[in-house]
């Protein structure tokens, strides 16, 4: 009955020490939003806001979409429309060729992940150096980010120091000092961006009204990357579009208060148009979005602005970690959007939620994550991706509630069960329940034999005190 | 005010004396509380499970037992939100919905009891469980901004004698979830451990709360590591002494 999420976590919860480190790590940055919050009176009134902003935004995308682009393109910005991940991964190849670009640096970006561009762009003779430091960790080892806002916050500073040395970037062998990582990250990378030919960014906001690409990183990096190479690129999602200034201050309120819980991200940038003799591009990726918008029931999911506080706040993901979802994206968002993406290859993920929903009440934009993929799992049987037993279970208590005779029946021989060896009933392969737990007891009488002894009683008593 | 009583199904099978606490202190109330005969379950396992058809003929059954009363009342939150929230989606002409509540919000929130009459001389860690908080409202969701308020808490300390406690991360999910306790076990059990922790770290003798589904769960586990803690549903604890 276990699917792939339980599986994989079964295997990372073999390790309770690193489980216990993610959890509250996790747990601190949920803490850290909570106390954001109680310092903003009107926070479920911007939560409010910002979700109207983006219904009405998803449902007028067109338009807001053309906007950007003729705003963006008057400021001369080349703007690109890629339909999916290919065209997308083509299209900045070919910038990059006709621009005799070797070599790119990189801010932070889900989408680029999303499109498997790394390795395409490198399988085409292109080095693609990352500049987040989590992303650079990431990179050096070979790993994929396991959360959306820090990717790498799994990997210990031993193994950071570790990839270091045996990459040269660290000299002083064993030492793993956070401070002195991070400053010889820093030199490595200046020479990265000094050398590079382009910079890539992702975008957290398209303005529609001013062509403002803008981009919130903590480590400057984006900034970095725009201002040595003179050709930039930005990679944005088409959902990423909001009207003007003033939605943006609600984002602008709520986006890292959720995330990180900082008051807001050490650097917010608005890139609107190329560096004196530079090049500026805009590629706006569809990958899936324009038919998720069609989807009655999912098509909110395109609200998230990609803040992770459902992955924070998840009491599953704290303790499965991001490698045990199938889908890039892990936590109660990732089930959703990799439902929306491919629900064959990603059903293995439903039953990571045990529909606490606080999921739903730490999303900054009412997507309800956790409400989503209740909706989901009753699609399950129409994808053909029903977990039989589950299906046979449930058929089966469905049956017994229906039929009043058989559900007394087995009330009645239900405590039989309580004589079973625990060697036989406990055996947790052949009952999940025991792997945890000691079964129940069931009782002789059940409250409804009980309840008939009740009504004498009151009787009774209402006989000698009328 | 005509009032119907459903006993859930595990309910019923595992721990009836919440059901008697619940019809006693009900009655000792004043209120005119009937329990229909032939309820078995609301519908919310399958539907949780994802076959939520298959609970469409016990939602129809339900409307059908309980539309002629004011009002109906469940000792178990997660059948309660279930039935609030969820059937008018599954029934469309449902009226039930409306008319269900938690034995706590009603004690809290209809009668507005303001006394009891029962003792309870122990230390207890309150167990809010995550659908009493985040759907039926019983306390403040933490993830919110707001006031602070606990309708389990406000009623448990009616009680004569009573210490009430609340754990760290007090409404962090215990990780029964129905049958992602059976679909997820590992997580669900070390969800289930550290919830047990917190509860025994605030150094109560007993874990007690809205929903006997989160106490199974947390019970089971503390049985098969020998933890030294007990469990009582809160309304038993509330009915002391009838």
């Amino acid at each position: 009955m276990s699917t792939l999420h339980a599986k994989k976590a079964r295997e990372f919860l073999k390790e309770p020490a690193k489980i216990t480190h993610h959890d509250q790590t996790f747990w601190g940055m949920r803490m850290a939003r909570d106390k954001m919050v109680s310092q903003i009176p009107e926070w479920e009134e911007l939560r409010e806001k910002a979700s109207a902003i983006k219904r009405h935004t998803i449902s007028h995308l067109s338009d807001y979409l053309e906007e950007f682009s003729s705003n963006l393109k008057k400021n001369g910005v080349h703007v690109l429309w890629a339909k999916d991940a290919e065209e997308f991964n083509q299209m900045v190849l070919k910038i990059l060729t006709d621009h005799q670009v070797k070599k790119i640096v990189k801010s932070k970006s889900m989408l680029t992940e999303e499109c498997g561009m790394n390795d395409f762009l490198m399988s085409k003779g292109i080095d693609v150096v990352e500049t987040d430091l989590g992303e650079r960790i990431l990179q050096l080892m070979h790993l994929k980010p396991a959360h959306i806002v820090v990717p790498a916050i799994h990997i210990t500073r031993q193994q950071v120091a570790h990839t270091f040395e045996a990459d040269g970037i660290s000299p002083e062998k064993g030492n793993d000092d956070p401070t002195y990582l991070t400053r010889c990250a820093r030199n490595s990378l200046r020479s990265e961006f000094l050398e590079a030919g382009a910079g890539m960014t992702g975008c957290n906001f398209g303005v529609a009204k001013t062509g403002d690409v803008v981009v919130c990183t903590n480590e400057g990096n984006a900034d970095m990357a725009t201002s040595m190479p003179k050709l930039h690129i930005a990679a944005m999602g088409l959902e990423k579009v909001i009207p003007d200034y003033e939605s943006l201050a609600f984002f602008q309120r709520l986006l890292c208060r959720s995330a990180t819980g900082q008051p807001t991200t050490t650097y917010t940038s608005h890139f609107r148009k190329p560096r004196p003799g530079g090049e500026m591009y805009v590629i706006l990726v569809d990958n899936g979005r324009s038919d998720f918008i069609a989807n009655p029931d999912h098509w909110e999911t395109l609200k998230c602005i990609r803040c992770g506080a459902c992955m924070n706040t998840c009491p599953v993901y704290r303790r499965s970690m991001g490698y045990s979802y199938s889908f890039f994206i892990p936590g109660p968002i990732g089930i959703d959007l990799g439902m929306l993406k491919d629900p064959k290859a990603n059903s293995g993920n439903i039953s990571a939620c045990s529909l606490c929903l606080s999921c739903d009440d730490v999303c900054p934009v009412h997507v309800n994550p956790g409400s989503q993929i209740y909706l989901w799992r009753q699609q399950l049987e129409h994808f053909g991706t029903a977990n039989s037993e589950k299906k046979l279970m449930s058929w089966g208590m469905s049956w017994v509630y229906r039929n009043y005779s058989i559900y007394n029946m087995a009330l009645k021989v239900a405590p039989l069960l309580n004589y079973v060896p625990k060697s036989i009933i406990g055996n947790s392969k052949m009952n999940p329940w025991c792997v945890g737990h000691l079964m129940p007891e069931f009782v002789r009488k059940p409250f409804h034999v009980l309840e008939k002894d009740l009504e004498k009683e009151y009787e009774k008593k209402s006989k000698i005190e009328p | 005010m005509k009032v119907g009583l459903f006993i859930p199904c595990y309910v019923d099978a595992l721990y009836p004396q919440v059901g008697v606490a619940t019809s006693k202190l009900l009655h000792y109330l004043g209120v005119d509380v009937t329990y229909p005969p032939k309820q078995t379950c609301c519908g919310q396992p399958m539907a949780n499970a994802g076959f939520e058809r298959m609970s469409r003929p016990l939602v129809e059954k339900f409307e059908k037992v309980f539309k002629d009363f004011d009002y109906v009342v469940i000792p178990s939150v997660s059948c309660s939100a279930f039935i609030r929230f969820n059937y008018p989606k599954i029934l469309s002409n449902c009226t039930v919905s409306e008319k269900v509540y938690d034995v706590v919000e009603f004690l809290h929130d209809i009668l507005r009891v303001t006394a009891l009459p029962g003792k309870f001389p122990h230390v207890v860690s309150v167990h809010n469980s995550c659908h009493g908080v985040r759907e039926l409202g019983l306390s403040s969701p933490t993830e919110l901004s707001g006031p602070r308020f606990n309708k389990i808490v406000d009623l448990l300390n009616l009680v004569s004698g009573i210490t009430v406690k609340e754990p760290e991360r007090s409404d962090e999910c215990c990780g029964f979830g129905g049958m992602f306790a059976v679909e997820e076990p590992d997580v669900s059990k070390r969800m289930g451990e550290d919830k047990l922790a917190d509860h025994i770290a605030t150094g109560a003798e007993y874990i007690t709360g809205p929903d006997c589904s989160c106490l199974m769960h947390l019970q089971g586990i503390a049985q098969k590591e020998h933890k030294n803690i007990k469990f009582k549903h809160v309304v038993e604890i509330l009915a002391a002494g009838l």
